[in-house]
């Protein structure tokens, strides 16, 4: 490329404006990666949800339970595959604001269910012999430090009250990076052996696998019309279904991160437009010269374009490289807020595909006005 | 051989037939050039005169292809321009025209040699060539020794003469300077001449040249004064006029 | 030793430079006065360079929207879930509960309760305070018509003497022992068929909406309220057990006094709160979310802008090079050009806040709704503009203009004539 060395050069005509706006490039191309991070971790429910699951509450509300006895019904009905509940423990570990969510799982069906959360097996047997055994998630065990064979303390005001132990035998990972790792298991058997009598044989909710998805509806509405007009009432949907609700009931974070990201855009592409308009200003009689020598109208309004580009995607992958060193940090702030905080690859891709765009709009017009440049008002110019 | 009444038996390197070149100002028609005619041979100095606002420049950017007559023709080395597309002529212009302007010559975030070296750009020559080529041009003005520098660490005369350099390189058909002496020095202004002498009387170029100044315009082989849109030979001028006023 | 040193060198720099802005900023404002640089010269140049100055505008403009934008929605969501409830109520709830749906306290509980020092008095001295019962319902937003969880809270038929914020504002107030409801404003507005005269169903039960009812802007504005006892009934939970019970004080000054005589009675096992603090708490989670995030987006945005207000600048400065040298030649002091070019920075930024300020104005009491995680209901609250947030979003515009100015004039104003005068 005998013509990089031309674009290169005068890039550094100005350093102090080179410096500004490569650092306007690289805020900007930070706060993207920043918000498509965060839009992404609100919607990370609906991203997880299995296909072919299906997820049954009480149709009252999802804090009322539904008794275990319905088990039985729901695995009799055709294409159940696999069937598990779980109940929200929500207990207290030391303060409130470790909050972490406390899962009372089956461990008989867990596996078949949820066949993305792994856990090693000398694990799971442990888990399975320790009634007071609990699993937590990767993540959650790294936040405090945990290890196996600590003893984790719980308190809770539910279920008859009191401080709950557990013996932490296991850790799972999710096997996708957006898989949840924040959960902490503990056991049916033990659950229902310390609760006071009412609670007694009351689940929180049923996970199941269908054979089919495309069956999913009609299983659904078959297991709500067996126990239509019973004292528990229940509402099935599609697990993706479930989660899309829940993350709609964030409702305009959506809106507002598209909107930030949009005025974000259009102040970027106006200073960098402005910027380059006035460094083609200042240049009317060189590119004129370059015309008079027989450089064709078209490459001097591609070398007009090439500058844009470059400084575009210098500043670009300044602040994507900034943002992937942050991401870590966020992750830490943001602990227990929100699930996990990932930076794929997708959003790298499109911050390129951001700052590209960005780089020959801001570049077209003061390019077009020096294609069009007439030569002799321009060298006239004394 | 010049001439100026169209009468040229033979076609020279330089052919310029009923040129007129009209300007719209301010609804005001402005008839800069009318009915012009000019005959160059290769190998010739000319050095054009007038007093300002003649049309100098005008002339010399129809003559390079930098704008288009409202009639006429201009034809060099037998290729007639006045109707080429501006494609074309942008072309044209690469292979036969080599420009040194009053200033803003060089690109200041350039080197001197990469300066000369950008007409080469647009050919198809190997950075090896390029460089044999640039090399040379550099020997000629004599500034061989400041290929690196950058502009601003040259003399205005050193500019020139990198100006000059850059104008040769690519082996054009003709030079055209537009006031090259005019923002320098006499030291400076004396090298520059010399310089385009020498282009002349040993390398065989052409050159044709706009000055305002009568002993700039002394150096060269021939001198024409425009006058009234057309061009006159010095020698028929009234007797005790010179172009541009007090010598 | 060195961190307690290196944290008082911190302050006197963030201090310093804070002088030194605001200093700049006033003697920039009244630069026409101080200076000799007619103000005609800079309108003159604003309007020769329009699209340059409209752009530097703009971008300024565009950045001190989104900073206020987001400040108020922090502020918005804080008033809304921070400030519920009055310094004159207290909460009384189960020991150890982190919150009312985990609590239980019974019929006769409340009736020792009643008898505790501190508590308000109606005109027949019946001691005035509410008995609550909490659920979270699934009921269709209006803008997805997918679920989401209303608060329901039954209460006693008298809660409006307990907490006096709220007022009835369209309808009536429900009858006890009745599937009556009010529904409070943003609710209303946020969930379908909360209005007045529709029949709605829910938790198993048929209800009739008799009116809604405005709670200040506080959280409560998000909630249903019906009777407790037939909530209790619909739920089919026992039925003399509640969630919370809430008592109107004598006066905000008698807490301690009520606090003090409920714990130590030893019939009681209870926390008690203030009304206020205990909202307060509910909604840690979440305003340390939006506050991180929200705080995070503004840093960023904020490091942004003063990039791109300091290249206009710099590049208006840079292509006036000439005339800057044209004005020093003509005799004018460096301080003169400086104090015109700043006065000029500081206009078109004064400009571009006040444009980005009256671009989000319209946003004020727009209301959105998100989940509180803390107590899985949804939450409506609105962007709440107030005064001082717009005297920020200018003063910010403000600071970007004089960063971006001054520099660049400094520069210009002492570079050598000659050089400039020169310049391509």
């Amino acid at each position: 490329m005998k013509f990089a060395r031309i674009i290169w050069a005068n890039l550094f005509r100005k350093k102090v404006r080179l410096l500004l706006t490569l650092g306007s490039f690289a805020v900007a191309l930070f706060l993207f990666i920043f918000l498509a991070v965060v839009r992404d971790a609100f919607n990370r429910g609906a991203d997880v949800a299995g296909a072919d699951r299906l997820v049954v509450i009480n149709r009252t509300s999802i804090i009322n339970t539904i008794p275990l006895s319905y088990r039985d019904k729901i695995t009799r009905i055709r294409g159940v595959k696999s069937i598990t509940h779980n109940n929200w423990f929500g207990g207290t570990y030391i303060e409130e604001k470790n909050f972490f969510p406390q899962f009372v799982i089956d461990p008989e069906n867990q596996r078949q269910v949820f066949p993305e959360l792994i856990v090693p097996d000398d694990q799971w047997n442990a888990f399975v012999k320790d009634r007071q055994g609990a699993i937590a998630g990767a993540q959650l065990a790294k936040r405090f430090r945990w290890k196996i064979g600590d003893r984790i303390p719980i308190k809770t005001t539910f279920f008859g009250g009191g401080s709950w132990e557990f013996n932490l035998v296991g850790i799972y990972h999710g096997k996708r990076p957006q898989d949840d790792e924040t959960q902490f298991w503990l056991q049916w058997d033990y659950f229902e052996e310390r609760v006071p009598q009412e609670n007694k044989g009351q689940i929180g909710w049923y996970v199941l696998r269908v054979d089919n998805p495309d069956d999913s509806p009609g299983i659904a509405k078959a297991i709500d019309d067996e126990f239509e007009n019973s004292p528990y009432e229940t509402k099935t949907q599609t697990e993706s279904a479930f989660a899309a609700s829940w993350v709609k009931q964030f409702g305009n974070i959506q809106a507002l991160i598209v909107s930030i990201g949009t005025v974000v855009f259009f102040t970027l592409l106006l200073v960098t437009g402005n910027t380059m308009a006035i460094s083609v200003r200042e240049r009317t009689s060189e590119l004129a010269v370059f015309k008079a020598i027989g450089f064709s109208d078209l490459s001097v309004l591609l070398l007009v374009l090439a500058e844009a580009l470059a400084i575009a995607l210098i500043g670009g992958a300044l602040g994507m490289l900034l943002a992937i060193l942050a991401v870590p940090g966020l992750a830490k702030v943001l602990n227990g807020l929100l699930p996990s905080i990932v930076l794929s690859p997708s959003m790298l891709v499109f911050g390129i595909v951001v700052a590209v765009f960005t780089g020959i709009l801001s570049g077209l017009l003061p390019g077009l006005g020096a294609m069009r440049l007439r030569i002799v008002n321009a060298l006239r110019r004394v | 051989m010049v001439k100026v009444d169209g009468s040229a038996g033979q076609p020279g390197l330089i052919e310029v037939r009923d040129l007129d070149k009209t300007y719209r100002r301010g609804g005001e028609e402005i008839h800069v050039l009318q009915g012009l005619n000019l005959d160059v041979s290769a190998g010739e100095f000319v050095a054009f005169m007038g007093p300002s606002g003649s049309g100098k420049t005008t002339l010399l950017n129809l003559l390079g292809g930098l704008d288009v007559p409202t009639r006429g023709s201009i034809t060099v080395a037998g290729d007639e321009i006045t109707h080429m597309s501006s494609g074309k002529l942008t072309e044209w212009r690469a292979r036969h025209v080599g420009f040194v302007f009053q200033m803003y010559n060089l690109i200041p975030v350039l080197t001197a040699f990469q300066n000369v070296e950008l007409p080469l750009l647009l050919t198809k020559l190997s950075k090896a060539e390029r460089r044999a080529h640039v090399e040379t041009a550099l020997s000629v003005v004599g500034l061989t020794d400041r290929m690196n520098h950058f502009p601003r660490q040259l003399s205005g005369g050193q500019e020139q003469r990198v100006t000059i350099a850059r104008s040769i390189v690519s082996d054009p058909t003709f030079l055209l300077c537009d006031e090259p002496t005019g923002d320098l020095d006499r030291k400076s202004a004396d090298e520059v001449m010399a310089l385009l002498e020498e282009l002349v009387g040993h390398h065989h170029k052409t050159v044709l040249m706009v000055t305002h100044d009568p002993l700039i315009a002394a150096r060269a082989q021939t001198t024409l004064h425009l006058e009234k849109g057309v061009l006159v030979e010095a020698s028929k001028l009234p007797h005790g006029v010179t172009a541009g006023g007090v010598a | 030793m060195a961190a307690n040193v290196f944290y008082w060198f911190l302050i006197t720099l963030f201090g310093a430079i804070v002088l030194f802005l605001g200093l700049a900023i006033l003697i920039g404002l009244l630069a026409p006065l101080l200076g000799s640089v007619p103000v005609s010269y800079n309108l003159r140049s604003i309007r020769a360079r329009w699209t340059s100055t409209i752009v530097a505008i703009l971008g300024i403009a565009g950045t001190v929207g989104v900073f206020v934008a987001m400040l108020s929605l922090a502020r918005g969501f804080k008033a809304t879930l921070v400030a519920s409830g009055s310094p004159g109520n207290a909460l009384v709830m189960r020991a150890g509960s982190s919150s009312e749906m985990m609590g239980g306290i019974t019929l006769d509980s409340i009736k020792v309760l009643q008898d505790a020092p501190g508590i308000a008095r109606d005109a027949a001295g019946t001691p005035i305070l509410t008995q609550d019962v909490v659920g979270v319902i699934p009921v269709p937003l209006i803008t997805t018509g997918t679920d989401a969880n209303v608060q329901v809270r039954g209460v006693s038929p008298n809660v409006l003497e307990v907490r006096k914020f709220v007022k009835i504002v369209q309808g009536r107030m429900f009858r006890a022992g009745l599937n009556e409801l009010v529904v409070g404003k943003n609710a209303s507005k946020t969930y379908q068929g909360l209005t007045v005269g529709n029949k709605i169903d829910f938790a198993g039960g048929h209800w009739e909406v008799v009116g809604v009812f405005d709670a200040g802007g506080s959280a409560f504005d998000s909630e249903v309220w019906c009777d407790s006892q037939i909530f209790n009934q619909v739920l089919k939970r026992p039925a003399n057990i509640f969630q919370s019970a809430t008592v109107h004080l004598a006066s905000p000054a008698t807490f301690q006094q009520f606090k003090d005589a409920v714990i130590s009675d030893p019939r009681l096992n209870v926390d008690v709160y203030r009304e206020i603090d205990y909202y307060a708490k509910q909604s840690t989670t979440m305003t340390k979310l939006i506050t991180v995030l929200g705080g995070l987006v503004a840093a960023i945005m904020a490091i942004g802008a003063i990039f791109g207000a300091l290249n206009t600048m710099y590049s208006a400065v840079a292509e006036r090079g000439r005339e800057i040298a044209t004005l020093r030649a003509l005799g004018f002091s460096s301080r003169n050009v400086i104090l015109s070019f700043l006065f000029e920075a500081l206009l078109i930024s004064f400009l571009g806040g006040i444009i980005g300020c009256l671009a989000v104005l319209p946003l004020n009491g727009l209301t959105t709704s998100t989940m509180n995680f803390q107590t899985f209901s949804n939450v409506a609250f609105a962007f709440k503009i107030t005064f001082d947030l717009l005297v920020m979003g200018v003063l910010f515009a403000l600071v970007m203009g004089v960063l971006g100015g001054l520099l660049p004039a400094i520069r210009a104003a002492f570079q050598p004539v000659s050089v400039a005068l020169r310049e391509l």
